[in-house]
């Protein structure tokens, strides 16, 4: 059985514009022990849909499923699940310094959040508090223990976060962003202290990022979001190899290649959809070269391809023979429309 | 390995590029430092050494990027060049002319020539004035044109860039992100100016919007002959526009070098360090490449070490690099163009994970990578400090 089962989890918000319908029916599973990467632009309900799954999101409309353990969160009370954040599942942000208090220092933090959970002495408390900072590499743990969230850089701030997150040996982290807002070295740092955090104790990751590079980097398995719906899910290397939906191919066409050719970069064309009225059917369709009729409607989440658990949503042929010639044809369109304007 | 690079004495480094009309820009050992505290009378001053000695020259019609993590003076270098900051000390030389001590009247004249577009598209525009108005002032306030004539051209400039001419009237925040940044360029853009500095311009956008931005920097670039300086923190995008790339470490050039160049021979190990922790948009690449891991954290530019700023950090630091600040200067037989500030520049293919650093314990940041699991110690040790999963959670 999945760790956690996600069932067309619907999410909307009342806002003074209107509803924003910023989570349409997603579906997803992750197993333990497995990182899922799920990628996504802004306002494509990538973090929406796991905050609601914990319970932040106050003062939304949710429907659907979510199952964690045998048990639906979406339906738990507010003390379940007080229980099961920090506990069973932990989360780290972007921003480490806002999700850090200013006032007390990072040890009592962490302090506070074992023992919140656990019935155990401070003394005893500090000590893992001090075990826990220095897995995750923070130098002189036992004196920067007693540092406040200030003291400490980006870097040292995000591990201690998770530190916090794991404290309890959580079966899942939920990483929203968690490297968004460092440099690349620290970033790299990061990273690996996740990935080895995970090795350690086999906890299941959720990673949620923009970048995808960093999904190439760390992801099993990769969800792809856009206008509140999932597009596409692969394992990591079918993604970047032989991804089906046309929106992962203009993400990836987007990128300046780590290749390096200076030819000119493909994007995709036009703005994220607003998800105040979104239209019906697939909401990339404004957006994409192999628009058809049938687009109106949407397309489900269906097999393609011949990896199993390759799923997109999309109307272009599932076999790669029949899409490649659809490709071609729209590839002949496009050279003749861009034929007039000089291409640098 | 070692050369004798120090023949070649060189007096102005990386001016030794072929020095002449094609240059645009030449900075020398430039400086600028921020005080800190220590104003009062008999206290000692601190200074932040955001930029501590620079010299480079950007050439005509090129794309010169900058890379270099938080706080190493990217933005501040650029801000000097601009003449937004006054210089400590140093020399900026824009197209023939010494613009360093220019007077604000004096200097006018030339801050059509040099624009800068910044990272945040929202910051950076007022949110109380229409979109038109914001792109007519530089119109408006070197005299340029005005009423009708003024408008004609602000809507030209929108056309160009791709945003709706018919959009003159509306606010930036009825814009997208990406339109918004539009309307920076079309800002920087009005007077056709000889050098743009673009400080992360594409940082804040989503990645399919973001090759929007870059597509069309180029595109004004090959049009308008344009001179950029790139500084941006993503290394893939810097490489994709970049001809030449300064690398910046704590206030310091560490390495400059034509862009594929630097991604192929990087001299200096901080360089190596940087590009190996990139995170590759390619599983195939990502799994077999190797990642160096720099230890700790970038120290403190108030306070900056002793002879090479990298050595607390360095994986090949020997003494020297502790009692020496390297010249920039060509290494190992590089040409003019690749100067690097480096006593034990990596050769090609050489792998840093192979090194270790020859100085003594003080000198070094502490060992983060050692700790992230003790010596000797099982992953298990560690799990047993933990609870068992599930009993964690008693109410």
């Amino acid at each position: 059985m999945a760790l956690l089962e996600v069932e067309d989890l619907r999410v909307s918000f009342n806002t003074p514009d209107g509803v924003v319908q910023a989570v349409r029916g997603v579906s997803y599973n992750i197993e333990a022990g497995q990182t899922l990467g799920i990628v996504g632009e802004s306002g494509s309900g990538k973090s929406v849909s796991t905050q609601t799954i914990m319970g932040l999101t106050k003062g939304a409309r949710i429907s659907g499923r979510a199952v964690f353990e045998g048990q639906d969160l979406l339906t738990a009370s507010p003390d379940q699940m007080r229980d099961i954040r920090g506990a069973k599942v932990g989360m780290i942000f972007q921003d480490p310094l806002s999700s850090l208090h200013p006032y007390y220092t990072v040890g009592w933090q962490i302090v506070e959040m074992i023992r919140l959970h656990d019935d155990m002495s401070k003394d005893q408390a500090m000590k893992r508090a001090v075990e826990l900072l220095r897995l995750v590499g923070i130098p002189q743990p036992d004196r920067r223990v007693d540092d406040y969230p200030h003291q400490f850089s980006g870097g040292m701030r995000q591990r201690a976060m998770i530190a916090m997150a794991m404290a309890l040996n959580p079966a899942l982290l939920i990483a929203d962003e968690p490297t968004t807002a460092l440099d690349v070295t620290v970033q790299a740092q990061v990273l690996r202290v996740i990935r080895r955090m995970q090795e350690i104790f086999g906890t299941a990751v959720i990673l949620i990022t923009h970048d995808l590079g960093v999904i190439a980097d760390v992801a099993d398995e990769v969800l792809v979001m856009y206008g509140g719906k999932v597009m596409e899910r692969a394992d990591r290397r079918t993604l970047f190899f032989a991804s089906h939906h046309p929106y992962t191919e203009g993400l990836l066409q987007s990128m300046p290649s780590y290749g390096g050719d200076r030819e000119r970069l493909r994007p995709i064309p036009g703005q994220p959809p607003s998800l105040l009225a979104p239209p019906p059917g697939c909401p990339f369709a404004p957006r994409c070269v192999y628009v058809m009729d049938k687009c109106a409607e949407m397309p489900a989440l269906d097999p393609v391809g011949e990896k199993p658990g390759h799923l997109s949503a999309c109307w272009l042929p599932h076999n790669e023979a029949d899409r490649e010639a659809v490709r071609r044809r729209v590839a002949h369109v496009e050279l003749a429309k861009s034929a007039g304007p000089a291409g640098a | 390995m070692a050369t004798g690079a120090a023949s070649e004495a060189d007096p102005a480094p990386a001016a030794a590029v072929a020095d002449g009309d094609d240059v645009l820009l030449r900075a020398e050992n430039l400086v600028k430092y921020f005080p800190i505290k220590g104003t009062g009378l008999f206290q000692q001053k601190e200074y932040v050494h955001a930029v501590d000695g620079v010299s480079l020259s950007i050439r005509r019609g090129q794309t010169f990027g900058v890379v270099g993590e938080t706080g190493c003076g990217k933005s501040t270098l650029a801000r000097c060049i601009a003449r937004l900051h006054d210089v400590t000390s140093g020399r900026i030389i824009f197209d023939g002319q010494d613009i360093t001590k220019l007077s604000q009247r004096t200097m006018r004249p030339l801050r059509r020539e040099i624009q800068m577009i910044f990272q945040d598209p929202i910051g950076s525009l007022n949110p109380r004035r229409r979109v038109g108005s914001i792109i007519g002032d530089p119109f408006a306030i070197h005299k340029l044109a005005a009423g009708s004539e003024r408008k004609k051209r602000v809507q030209e400039l929108m056309e160009r860039v791709g945003l709706n001419p018919e959009h003159f009237n509306r606010f930036p925040a009825e814009f997208s992100g990406g339109q918004r940044q539009r309307i920076g360029v079309a800002r920087a853009l009005a007077f056709q100016p000889k050098l743009i500095i673009c400080d992360e311009p594409v940082s804040a956008l989503d990645v399919s919007v973001q090759a929007q931005v870059i597509n069309l920097l180029a595109d004004l670039q090959t049009d308008f002959g344009l001179t950029y300086i790139f500084i941006a923190h993503d290394l893939s995008v810097v490489r994709h526009v970049s001809n030449s790339i300064g690398v910046m470490y704590l206030g310091k050039v560490t390495e400059i070098a034509p862009a594929e160049e630097l991604f192929r021979a990087p001299r200096h190990p901080y360089t190596g360090a940087l590009l190996s922790a990139v995170p590759v948009p390619n599983p195939e690449l990502s799994d077999q490449r190797q990642q160096i891991i720099l230890a700790g954290d970038v120290p403190s530019p108030v306070a900056p070490p002793s002879g090479c700023r990298f050595h607390p950090r360095c994986p090949k630091a020997a003494p020297v690099c502790v009692a020496e600040d390297p010249p920039l200067e060509p290494r190992l037989g590089d040409g003019p163009e690749h100067p690097a500030a480096c006593h034990l520049p990596m050769a090609e293919g050489e792998n840093l994970a192979d090194f270790r650093p020859s100085i003594s314990e003080q000198e070094r940041v502490v060992e983060v990578e050692g700790s992230l699991l003790p010596e000797g110690a099982e992953p298990e040790d560690i799990a047993d400090a933990l609870p068992a999963r599930g009993e964690g959670g008693t109410p």
